[in-house]
């Protein structure tokens, strides 16, 4: 017997933490496996209130989110690769060509 | 056409609208296509408009002559104009006896000056030009005096000031003749100034601009006098003042002399510069509550009377001499008014309409026929030249003289006999205006000897009499001011008090007004005499004087020096003023600090907001998340402040 | 049995995801990132969906990340180093997480009628889920496969475009 706020809660922690993620990486693989991890939290979230109001349809966005994020993870490494083809680092601060 | 049928008699009095509307479609018509049109056409059109609205007023005249005054006044409501909360001017004509008499003036002399026109203006390019403003200022001047409300009566004053501008300047090209136009502009412009002025302060006390209701709430309250009443009447008086040409607003009058002459003796001698006395005998119930302003009225009428006339004694263009001797004209009929003698002071505008509108044409005829020679010191034996011109003129010159029975006599007499009557001031105002007289007759003979007699000083120019277009207008002119006194003599008080209340009765016929007669004339024939022997033919004593006493003889010469002092005290100051503010404050300050302000702000703007597109990605992360953040409470803020009761409804709550 | 089971698996995704922030070697981010996969796919089993916990160690496991480590390993990623840092994301980032964490935190908390969860709870069906699926919303499915087709696509040129010029210009 779970109150279904801890779900909750830990839900918002690992998107915080992705959050912090994103913020403290350097490394642009790193930053974008901290976006997966919001998006993971986000999930949890979704399939909590599925159980809660005993509705399929939050399992439904679950699903979407999961093709979605694996079609982001797909092209956003390729374009990470491009990156790294031009500029020669992985360094997030290196890649500023859109500095005014 | 309103025709009411009676028991006896007809009675037809007309759309009071057709007497503006006519000129003023002239004007539409001579304006637009004039140009194009020929020159007959232009003419029947610029005769047509006059003729007929004097046709409807001497119509309206004889029926009112014939029914008696019981028929008036006519009132025409043709629409509200102004409606804004308790402010209601309307569009208001106003036919009695006052306006009729100004109308028949004005129609009438205006009449025969466009007449005078077809002949005097005959070769000039602009002849179109010349009638659309002529028409238009008819338009403006009928307006003015029909109007029943004191905005109308504004409207058609700026109007005809408008025309004086238009015509004074109409050889545009030339310089003193534009600077003339815009000077008597920008002076009429100050009086209005006060006139404005006195017009809001009527709206504040009486709440409405109509005459007939200011007189009835005067009428109402009969203890209300002096106060606020003097206030509104000074302001009207400096009105008046720059449009009839007193002091100190008269220094247009004299350069407006380089208009054609028929301009003159049409706007500058008969009826415009007179807007000015019809405006304060339409508002007489004002000036009668406030004795404080009529004494005014009557010292600057004075003044400028003595004032002018000694500068006209020693001027040497024909047509400055008749503009001086308007000035001071005018400054008998606003003697006149000052002392309540309303009906003479009208009269005098009358008879002054005609013998002045002659003198002017009379001029005008010989400045035509000399070829252009305004130079009194170079004209000379004209009457055996120009007979018809001479004769007329004389007429004329006998006429402002006051010589019995020519038309000025009498009521020039009624206003001195007005004066004399009206207390110890009454008896000052006499003198001046006696002593005014003597140098009117004076300086007018001069110009008849100079003008006319004695051998011709340029024999080379070949002087010719002028057309019948110009000769007949100044034969009826003469007949006018030959008989014109014996219409108003006795009968002028009696019928304008319906209009002015009836306060002097001229020509009472008793022994004191005989006695005071007769010293008026005795003292008009010592100025003949004194002109006869300066002036006749053969007599150097005119140069003898002028050397002996050449200082006051240079100061009259140059009138004073008040161009001058206006220019030094006032022209050139204010001149610097607004090249200071406009330069300086304006260009420099307002308009430039306003671009530095906005280019400033957003170059430095820009600045700041560069810093933000550094490229970094982080940092592009974190205000990522700070707007996620915001959004979220933002959107959440309600669910919580609900909780302490602030009820907040955004985002959807 | 549901508590130690959540408070287990829980804890393994907080300390995964605590791990990933704190690893500098990106291989071993990932690693810690399968972890959080992992538990989190229990945890959705504990919430009745099975086709989901499936999908997840199938999809996100077994897929995606193998593809982060595939990435990894083809860019020779090495251990992070030392760069300028930006001030902005510490002055203003970090409070907007706690300001973030802190509304969420408080509405979850405050909120009345959540009820609980047990175990006892009955499973989403794959049949329901699919039902759901196929049927109302057969349109946004279609679309996905369209997304995913032009994913693919879009990968593919992204990652050989360089490659196919300097082949070319040999």
């Amino acid at each position: 017997m779970i109150p279904i706020s801890w779900y909750l809660l830990l839900s918002a922690t690992l998107f915080c933490l992705g959050m912090v993620g994103f913020l403290i990486k350097r490394n642009v693989i790193t930053v974008f496996m901290s976006i997966e991890l919001m998006l993971n939290g986000v999930n949890l979230s979704f399939v909590t209130f599925a159980h809660m109001w005993h509705k399929v349809n939050g399992q439904i966005f679950v699903f979407f989110v999961m093709v979605v994020a694996a079609a982001e993870a797909a092209v956003g490494l390729a374009i990470i690769i491009a990156i790294f083809r031009a500029r020669g680092t992985l360094a997030v601060d290196r890649i500023d060509l859109m500095k005014l | 056409m309103i025709t009411v049928a009676l028991h006896h008699g007809f009675i037809f009095l007309p759309k009071l609208w057709l007497i503006p509307l006519l000129p003023f479609a002239g004007f539409l018509i001579n304006g637009i296509l004039g140009a194009r049109l020929p020159k007959w056409v232009v003419t029947a059109v610029g005769l047509i408009a006059p003729a007929w609205s004097f046709g409807l007023v001497a119509i309206a005249a004889v029926t009112v002559i014939t029914q008696g005054p019981r028929v008036l006044p006519m009132a025409e409501d043709l629409g509200s104009w102004i409606s804004a909360g308790s402010l209601h001017v309307d569009f208001r004509f106003v036919l009695d006896q006052l306006s009729l008499t100004m109308l028949l003036i004005v129609t009438g002399v205006g009449f025969l000056i466009h007449v005078y026109s077809v002949g005097y203006m005959h070769s000039e390019k602009g002849y179109w030009r010349y009638f659309a403003y002529l028409n238009l200022f008819l338009f403006f001047m009928t307006l003015l005096v029909l109007a029943g409300n004191v905005l109308l009566m504004f409207v058609g004053w700026e109007g005809v000031g408008l025309a004086s501008y238009l015509l004074i300047g109409f050889w545009y090209q030339k310089t003193t003749a534009a600077d003339a136009g815009r000077k008597a502009f920008v002076v009429n412009r100050i009086g209005d100034f006060g006139f404005l002025i006195g017009i809001f302060l009527l709206l504040g006390n009486f709440g409405s601009l109509d005459f007939a209701d200011i007189a009835a709430k005067l009428a109402m309250n009969p203890g209300w006098a002096g106060g606020i009443l003097t206030t509104i009447c000074i302001c009207l008086l400096i009105g008046a003042a720059g449009k009839s040409a007193q002091l100190p607003l008269y220094v247009w009058l004299p350069d407006a002399m380089e208009g054609p002459t028929p301009v003159s003796a049409l706007i500058h001698a008969a009826t415009m510069v007179t807007a000015g006395v019809y405006m304060i005998a339409r508002t007489h119930f004002l000036f009668d509550r406030s004795p404080a302003a009529m004494t005014v009225v009557a010292i600057v009428g004075a003044a400028t009377a003595i004032f002018a006339a000694t500068i006209g004694l020693v001027q040497t263009d024909i047509k400055r001499v008749l503009a001086y001797s308007t000035i001071s004209q005018l400054g008998y009929m606003f003697l006149g008014c000052g002392v309540a003698a309303y009906s003479a002071a009208i009269f005098h505008l009358m008879t002054h309409a005609f013998f002045k509108a002659l003198l002017f044409l009379a001029a005008g005829s010989v400045i035509h026929g000399l070829g252009g020679e305004q130079d009194l010191r170079r004209m000379g034996g004209l009457w055996k030249k120009m007979p018809v011109t001479f004769w007329t003129m004389t007429a004329a010159v006998l006429a402002i003289a006051g010589f019995f029975p020519f038309a000025g006599f009498f009521s020039k007499d009624a206003i001195l006999y007005a004066a004399f009557l009206s207390g110890t001031n009454g008896k000052i105002f006499w003198a001046v205006g006696l002593f005014t007289a003597l140098l009117t007759s004076f300086y007018m003979f001069r110009l008849w000897y100079l003008a006319f007699l004695g051998k011709p000083r340029s024999p080379e120019v070949h002087a010719h009499e002028s057309g019948w277009s110009m000769l007949v207008p100044l034969v009826i002119l003469g007949i006018l001011s030959v008989c014109g006194g014996w219409i108003g003599a006795g009968r002028m008080g009696a019928w304008l008090a319906p209009s002015v209340g009836a306060h002097t009765v001229e020509a009472a016929n008793n022994n004191l007004e005989i006695y005071l007669s007769v010293i008026a004339v005795a003292v008009a024939a010592l100025g003949w005499l004194i002109a006869h022997l300066l002036y006749r033919e053969g007599s150097k004593r005119a140069e003898q004087l002028a050397s002996t006493f050449s200082a006051p003889y240079r100061l009259l010469l140059h009138k004073y020096w008040v161009d001058e002092l206006y220019s030094k005290a006032i022209v050139k100051p204010l001149l610097a003023i607004s090249r200071f503010v406009l330069e300086w404050i304006v260009e420099y300050a307002i308009l430039g600090g306003l671009a530095w302000l906005l280019s400033g702000s957003a170059v430095f703007g820009g600045a700041v907001l560069q810093r933000w597109q550094s490229g970094n990605l982080r940092s592009y992360a974190a205000w990522l998340a700070a707007g996620a953040a915001v959004l979220l409470v933002f959107a959440l803020a309600p669910y919580f402040l609900g909780a302490y009761g602030i009820n907040v409804k955004w985002a959807g709550w | 049995m549901h508590l130690i089971l959540f408070f287990v698996f829980g804890g393994l995704c907080l300390a995964g995801a605590v791990n990933l922030l704190l690893q500098s070697h990106p291989i071993n981010s990932a690693l810690s990132l399968v972890v959080v996969m992992s538990s989190l796919a229990v945890l959705y089993l504990m919430l009745g969906a099975e086709f989901l916990a499936a999908a997840q160690i199938i999809v996100y496991a077994g897929a995606i990340m193998v593809l982060f480590v595939f990435v990894v390993m083809l860019l020779n990623a090495g251990r992070e180093e030392r760069t300028m840092g930006s001030r902005a994301a510490k002055v203003v980032g970090f409070p907007a997480v706690a300001v973030v964490l802190a509304v969420i935190a408080t509405t979850i908390l405050k909120a009345q009628g959540l009820g609980t969860a047990s175990l006892s709870d009955p499973i989403t069906s794959t049949e329901d889920l699919s039902r759901v699926l196929f049927h109302e919303l057969l349109l946004p499915f279609e679309v996905t496969s369209v997304l995913i087709l032009i994913a693919i696509l879009g990968a593919v040129a992204l990652a050989r475009s360089s490659d196919g010029e300097r082949r070319a210009s040999k």
